[in-house]
């Protein structure tokens, strides 16, 4: 029994030595390494009223704390409205939105996709947002009924091995990527919503034929099936494959991770159409929030200077507020020949996903 | 008198070779046994309530999609990765728990620890893990490559999910097997050694019966978790029953599909329990007599200690090496790259304050079922029994949305409190603390309980006065293999934490999602090394036990 204790007590040594020289890994927004460009934002005194009673305010995010973390403890802090949030992945906090119906603690849904703001907005469940909050954001970065409006854009995109391919191997147009050339050395997440967003969009810009050819020539390439984004960067990276489909801002994180070395790069399609398209990230006002003042000034903040700033900064996003510069990270968002699509053109997700399934690429 | 050997963990360590037994139900069991044990089954009943609400509500399409989506083909990969990682569960759990419990295989206790340590490594992060280590062009192949070798060859797929899911979850099999090899009674290899078998028919006609029931026990726990399992199998490409599932959820938002999908699955839970049932039989495992409760000998290795270590040192390297290796890299280069330093205090609290409650909870929720199931098996005990099963084969998802249902509706006070949290915890992991009070109670013999009723004691005097010391030890390494598995709990834990809430589990999620790896690896590094503090109990405690019950250990 005595070899029991002493080797008990020596794991709890141990893990609490460990826990206090381990435990590193800070949050974006304190000092990260000067790579990440742009000066830090000085807050704007002119859209922040601090309440005498400030209230509080219950954010469900489907964005991951690394994200958006520190810019909701900004607002927190700037406000001083006692903000709670709840993060999951977005589908996981929209399945609980729905779930929770009337009885939902929640004030404002901050989504990684439209997808998942338009299963809650399908749902009934948002509000009509006041004009001075939809005036900010052009109009194909919001719902058309004014229910979500977009935070933050995000770019298709093509991340490709540098070792074995440089920008003129590659094709102007995601149509020519059905060229057998590309046999097995293909990348792609049919059960990732970005992608079934792209694919949507192709539906609208090419139609289904045309749509559904690209489909068979691609699966005809044997590409590499990945769950989601980031593993398909970390693949085109070491070369098990040369191109994947993603979006634009995984590649800055491995690179601000692993360094210049990182062997994958992003390439917009030229020609545009939609391997270039370019969507948001958004947010909505549930309609039984009980702090509808405070969701408002939420949405605000995060599409003021300040908020639009820390996205193109510490996220790599693009901001959708005119004025505010893109991070000079990435390519400019005027050099992405992207198409004419509204994200409200993306609503049929349920005809992409029948599709998908009838051509046996989603099970 | 009771065993002074340990291995309440094992379903079995019968003393004596398993037989069939007179069942003991003459009496009816009392109220204060049959009304909690009935309210816990209930309680896992709620998320098949719920998918069966959700199921009601579904479209006839809903319905129709079940046999569109080609779930015919489904249910047969499932069951094909269930088989095939449960098989090879078993052939690595098995030589294993024999080499650390019965050989000379030097340094065993480290090893006892370290095989069994790759349980707390979460799969959502540990695939990808793999991946970067083993995938065509990763790690390995980088190593290799001034050899010639430009691609391994792929792991996706069966090879890459079964790999995965065997090293993450064979841990499963091997404490409960191990705990049965320290509860076999020496005097019946020795018997069969004297009458004349050899070394390797003893093994194979006596010892491997005795620990059949804690194989199979154990592979209950393996087979029910790869079917809930989805980290490793999206990552690895093997579409199973509950990838489809996420999917409704993550892409398409539907919770009817998602709900029809869940039913079939739950189906498919019971097939694997009522298997297990058969396959268990109705044995019983307490000694009758006194038998011998000496150390067992054990066995010199001899020349072939140097294959043993190989293989020991193999399954670790693999199953921790690879994970811990590449957080540590992670970490440090990180720390290089000077990443700020962060305290992950609040999160490694909530870890510990949640899983130790539920670990507590589920513990005692087990008590009643389990005297119902040994002590009064019936019909009702059965059900009992079977529904308890249930969580544990769904994905976590499912269980913390009917919860979410259950709880907005008609019990919005503990709506996003830890209560809820800790309970849902319970419903998904009770089967792991049912298995090791079980294996405790049965070991129990009736008869000292009669004794004690004749004496004049009631139910309840006798329980605490009598049961209740003799099965403590089951009971504890029930609770430390809920603390565990808990630790590593995500889905639930999103859902169902209150706002604010973090764990270490969802700081390592958080990050590695968004590929932020270097703040991933500290939490996910402290996860492990926290887990291995219960870990090391539920190890050096079957020795610490065996060594009180005979001559000193080595």
């Amino acid at each position: 029994m005595r070899t029991l204790l002493v080797t008990v007590t020596t794991w709890i040594f141990v893990t609490v030595a460990l826990a206090a020289a381990v435990a590193c890994g800070g949050r974006p927004e304190s000092s990260r390494p000067a790579a990440t460009s742009q000066p830090a934002p000085t807050p704007e005194p002119q859209i922040i009223e601090v309440a005498s009673k400030p209230g509080s305010l219950v954010v469900y995010s489907g964005r991951s704390e690394s994200l958006v973390g520190p810019i909701i403890e900004q607002f927190r802090e700037v406000t001083g409205i006692d903000v709670s949030t709840k993060y999951g992945s977005t589908g996981e906090i929209a399945a609980t939105i729905l779930e929770e119906g009337n009885n939902s603690p929640a004030d404002v849904f901050f989504a990684q996709d439209p997808g998942g703001l338009g299963a809650v907005a399908q749902a009934g469940m948002f509000s009509a947002l006041p004009g001075d909050v939809t005036s900010l954001v052009p109009d194909w970065a919001q719902s058309p009924a004014g229910l979500w409006i977009g935070i933050s854009a995000r770019a298709r995109t093509l991340v490709y091995n540098t070792d074995s391919l440089t920008e003129e191997d590659l094709p102007a147009s995601i149509f020519d990527l059905t060229d057998p050339k590309w046999k097995g050395r293909l990348g792609w997440a049919p059960t990732n919503g970005s992608f079934q967003a792209m694919v949507t969009a192709m539906r609208v810009l090419w139609g289904d034929d045309k749509t559904t050819d690209w489909l068979e020539g691609i699966k005809a390439n044997e590409p590499g099936i990945y769950p989601k984004n980031t593993p398909q960067v970390a693949a085109a990276a070491t070369g098990e494959i040369d191109i994947g489909l993603v979006n634009h801002y995984y590649l800055h994180r491995f690179l601000q991770e692993e360094g210049d070395a990182f062997g994958a790069r992003n390439y917009h399609p030229t020609a545009g159409g939609p391997g270039s398209l370019v969507m948001v990230a958004g947010a909505g006002i549930l309609k039984t929030s009980p702090n509808r003042d405070n969701a408002k000034k939420f949405l605000k903040f995060m599409l003021s200077t300040v908020g639009q700033q820390y996205f193109a900064g510490q996220t790599y996003e693009y901001p959708l507020v005119e004025g505010v510069k893109t991070n000079r990270l990435l390519t400019p968002i005027e050099e992405i020949n992207k198409p004419d699509v509204d994200m409200a053109d993306l609503a049929d997700l349920e005809g992409t996903q029948r599709l998908l399934r009838e051509l046996g690429i989603l099970e | 008198m009771i065993s002074a050997g340990p291995s309440p963990l094992a379903d079995p360590a019968g003393e004596h070779l398993p037989r069939r037994g007179r069942q003991d139900s003459s009496r009816p069991p009392p109220a204060t046994i049959v009304v909690p044990a009935v309210l816990i089954g209930l309680a896992m009943l709620l998320p098949i309530a719920y998918l069966l609400i959700r199921g009601a509500g579904a479209t006839t399409e809903a319905w129709e999609l079940l046999f569109r989506f080609r779930t015919l083909h489904i249910i047969g990969r499932t069951s094909l990765l269930v088989l095939i990682v449960t098989g090879f569960s078993v052939l690595l759990a098995v030589p294993i728990a024999w080499l650390t419990t019965r050989s000379d295989l030097p340094f065993r206790r480290v090893w006892s620890v370290l095989t069994a340590m790759p349980l707390v490594v979460p799969t959502f992060v540990g695939a990808f893990l793999f991946v970067s280590v083993l995938g065509p062009r990763g790690v390995l192949q980088q190593i290799l490559e001034p050899l010639g070798v430009e691609r391994l060859p792929d792991i996706y797929g069966l090879p890459g999910a079964t790999l995965v899911l065997v090293l993450l979850s064979y841990p499963y099999i091997l404490l409960t097997v191990k705990s049965a090899f320290q509860g076999l009674d020496p005097a019946l290899e020795e018997s069969a050694r004297t009458l004349g078998h050899g070394r390797l028919s003893t093994a194979f006609r006596v010892t491997l019966p005795q620990l059949r029931p804690a194989i199979i026990s154990g592979s209950l726990l393996v087979a029910l978790y790869t079917l809930s399992e989805f980290g490793a199998v999206s990552l690895m490409r093997y579409p199973t029953f509950t990838w489809v599932i996420y999917q409704q959820y993550q892409t398409a938002f539907d919770r009817s599909i998602a709900g029809v999908l869940s039913l079939a699955l739950v189906g498919m839970a019971l097939a694997i329990v009522l298997l297990d049932a058969y396959t268990r039989g109705r044995l019983r495992y307490h000694r009758t007599g006194s038998g011998a409760s000496r150390r067992t000998e054990i066995v010199r290795l001899g020349r072939w200690k140097w294959p043993a270590l190989a293989f020991v040192g193999v399954v670790v390297a693999l199953a921790l090496g690879i994970p811990a290796g590449v957080l540590l890299h992670w970490l440090v280069r990180g720390v290089l790259a000077g990443e700020p330093l962060l305290l992950l205090w609040s999160a490694t609290v909530n870890s510990l304050v949640v899983s130790g409650a539920a670990a507590v909870v589920a513990a005692v929720c087990s008590i009643p079922i389990a005297v119902m199931v040994v002590r009064h098996p019936g019909r009702l005990s059965h059900l009992l029994e079977r529904m308890s099963f249930t969580g544990f084969a769904l994905p976590g998802i499912v269980v913390a949305l009917a919860l979410v249902f259950f709880a907005v509706n008609y019990a919005r006070p503990v709506y996003q409190t830890v209560w809820l949290l800790v309970f849902a915890y319970v419903v998904l992991f009770l089967p792991a603390a049912l298995g090791a009070t079980r294996a405790a109670l049965l070991k129990v013999s009736p008869s000292l309980e009669d004794a004690a009723r004749s004496l004049g004691r009631t139910p309840a005097q006798t329980m605490r006065a009598v049961t209740a010391p003799l099965i403590a030890p089951g009971i504890v390494m029930g609770a430390a293999l809920v603390f565990l598995i808990a630790m590593k709990e995500l889905p639930a834990t999103l859902i169902l934490g209150p706002l604010g809430f973090d764990t270490l589990a969802t700081a390592v999620w958080s990050a590695s999602t968004e590929a932020f790896f270097a703040q991933a690896a500290a939490p996910a590094l402290l996860l492990i090394v926290i887990s291995s503090i219960p870990m090391a109990f539920l190890v050096t405690r079957e020795f610490g036990a065996s060594t009180s019950s005979g001559s000193d250990g080595s």
